[in-house]
């Protein structure tokens, strides 16, 4: 079991698999039973009792593990799907089995040679239960995973034998150092030999381990790295589909509806574009800037705002940036009425608001239109108030705005609010 | 060139439907000599015809329309490019125009002002967005930090030049400018021209830090 089991062999015979749905362990012996054509029972018992047989059933199960590939996922996911208080319930049989099989095996040895004492057998017992406990929680899909990964690896043991004499030479080396660690510890552990022979030879087996699995452990785990790192990218990639799907596809399928209405076609197409690049940037610039809210921002909200009421194209342009207080809030929604009155009253199809926060502590701001424009005074009275709201607005908050618009030349409306009047209230 | 010549001009962008917009609208205005959709065909298409003006898409698969601006300029200097593109990303527009791109345009610009466009980046004239003049006047604002050697002829705008860069970012046109300002078309386009020699040529450190660290969409 420490060792991975190998990938499935050419040559098994056909249907011969572990089973997901009907294992007590690893399926094996209910894959066996179901290719045999009787009762899983009759096959656990056979094992069972082989098992008795110096062991030879346990080990023909380890083969087995090794060599069988597990039926295919489908029916068998679906039965582990509900529930995970049955999926850890048979985690911890599992684990209990594993450890079960181990301690009758080691009983069964200590039994036959007599270098085995219970010091050994209980600890390892316990080890064994543990590892089957790992193996439970790391679910099936884990350990395919680990098992694909270190069947491609150079450095796997089992695949030195096909490898350089450099791979040789460490295989070894290694393995001998394990055995004569192996060795050591039982021959001390018999004799009650001094502690430092023990501490020798423990050191001497991590010592062996290390050289035989090291290379081929660090392989595995970048290896496993890079597959998170593949896992991560496809689960951006579907999060961008999903996207494109609920918001892009849905407004082109709007705008197909709406090809008659060019007005409310160009509408949503701004719509979603605005949408698109809030949604591909809006990371990166929230990172760049600490401020919650800048000026920038709020008038981005006033054209997302004003294009989706009213259907016309808003152009905004920045220079500079502010952060927000109660003035430029009242720069912003003069700005916004003037924007409206624009987009109800010209005509225009195109609105551009043009704000730069100016070096010597000032804002500047206008909007344009190139629309059918008025005569400020003959125009009527609705319109003239709301021109005056604006003024007057602006005036309240120390700054100002003028109105210049003659009939057929569109109208602007130019905006200026000193910074500085932040300080002084 | 004679003026009355219709405008040769070459069309690279990975969008085919984008193509095939821009080749209606064009058509009758000006010549259309060749199609690529990435930057290697771009480059050989663009070496084979010798266009007057190669509209460029920014974003191509293959180095983007960067690449193909900087291996068409090391064999045919006086082939002139007018980006366009999708991305109002700071990085991409001064990437390109820094490339030596004469202009930039959104791709959502109307059939006619395209035309005019084309035809003014032939002259020899640049071409600015307002977005674009907005980007300029961040990238030339404020003053440098004392040590840095400044070129006064690169690393400044004049204050007139100040003055039609903000107009043309309120959304006015040449035309308007002039009138405006009361000059002619022609006072114009030289200052514009000449604020795009300084962004491309300039080694403001706003220009690298500003578009890496605004990323203004």
């Amino acid at each position: 079991m420490g060792s991975p089991p190998r990938p499935p062999i050419a040559g098994l015979p056909e249907g011969l698999a572990r089973r997901r749905d009907e294992r007590m362990v690893a399926g094996v012996c209910a894959g066996v039973a179901r290719w045999l054509g009787v009762d899983p029972i009759v096959v656990r018992l056979a094992a069972c009792i082989l098992a008795l047989a110096n062991g030879a059933g346990l080990l023909l199960y380890l083969v087995a593990w090794a060599l069988l590939p597990e039926e295919a996922a489908g029916a068998a996911d679906q039965a582990e799907a509900p529930g995970a208080g049955r999926g850890t319930k048979r985690g911890s049989q599992l684990a209990l089995a594993v450890g079960c099989i181990t301690l009758g095996a080691l009983l069964l040895v200590r039994w036959i040679t007599p270098f085995f004492l219970d010091q050994i057998v209980w600890p390892a017992a316990v080890a064994a239960t543990g590892i089957g406990l790992v193996l439970a929680r790391a679910g099936d899909s884990d350990r395919a995973r680990w098992r694909e990964a270190a069947t491609r690896l150079p450095g796997n043991p089992v695949e030195a034998f096909r490898g350089g004499w450099m791979v040789w030479a460490r295989v070894l080396v290694g393995a001998g150092l394990l055995i004569a660690g192996i060795g050591f510890f039982l021959s001390s552990n018999d004799a009650l030999a001094a502690v430092g022979g023990v501490g020798i030879a423990v050191l001497a087996t991590m010592l062996g381990g290390a050289l035989l699995f090291s290379p081929w452990v660090a392989r595995l785990v970048r290896q496993l790295g890079e597959e998170r790192r593949e896992r991560i990218r496809n689960e951006e990639r579907a999060d961008m589909a999903a996207h494109l799907h609920d918001s892009v596809l849905q407004t082109l399928a709007l705008i197909q509806r709406h090809a008659d209405t060019p007005q409310q076609a160009r509408s949503l197409a701004r719509r979603q574009e605005r949408e698109l690049r809030a949604w591909l940037y809006d990371g990166r610039r929230s990172s760049s800037s600490d401020a919650p809210g800048t000026l920038a921002m709020a008038l981005d909200g006033v054209a997302d705002e004003v294009e989706a009421d009213h259907g016309v194209a808003v152009d905004v342009v920045v220079v500079g940036d502010c952060g927000v207080n109660e003035h430029v809030d009242a720069l912003v929604a003069a700005v916004r009425e003037a924007v409206l009155n624009a987009a109800r009253h010209s005509g225009a199809g195109e609105v551009s608001v043009y704000a730069e926060v100016v070096g010597d502590g000032r804002i500047e701001a206008f909007v344009r239109d190139r629309g059918r424009g008025f005569d400020p005074a003959t125009v009527n009275g609705d319109r003239r108030g709301i021109t005056h709201s604006i003024v007057r607005r602006m005036a309240r908050h120390g700054g100002w705005a003028h109105v210049h618009s003659a009939p057929g030349e569109g109208t602007e409306v130019t905006f200026e609010l000193g910074l500085e009047a932040e300080s002084t209230p | 060139m004679t003026p009355t010549a219709p405008t040769r001009v070459f069309l690279v962008d990975d969008h085919r439907l984008f193509l095939s917009g821009v080749r209606t609208e064009l058509a009758g205005r000006v010549d259309i000599v060749g199609e690529a959709v990435d930057v290697e065909s771009a480059v050989e298409g663009i070496r084979g015809t010798v266009p007057d003006v190669v509209l460029l898409d920014v974003h191509l698969p293959g180095g983007g329309g960067r690449a193909v601006i900087e291996a068409v300029h090391r064999t045919h200097r006086a082939v002139v490019f007018l980006a366009l593109s999708v991305s109002d990303a700071a990085e991409d527009v001064i990437g390109v125009i820094r490339a030596g791109a004469r202009g930039y345009v959104t791709k959502t610009i109307a059939g006619d002002d395209l035309a005019q466009a084309v035809e003014r980046v032939r002259d020899g004239d640049a071409v600015f967005s307002p977005r674009l003049a907005g980007f300029v006047l961040d990238a030339f604002a404020g003053d440098l930090p004392p040590g840095t050697s400044l070129d006064p002829e690169l690393d400044q705008i004049t204050p007139r030049e100040r003055e039609v860069l903000r107009l043309l970012a309120r959304g006015y046109t040449y035309k308007e400018i002039a009138r405006r300002l009361e000059v002619s078309i022609k006072t114009i386009e030289t200052h514009v021209s000449s604020v795009l020699r300084k962004l491309q040529l300039s080694s403001r450190h706003e220009l690298t830090r500003w578009a890496t660290d605004r990323r203004l969409v």
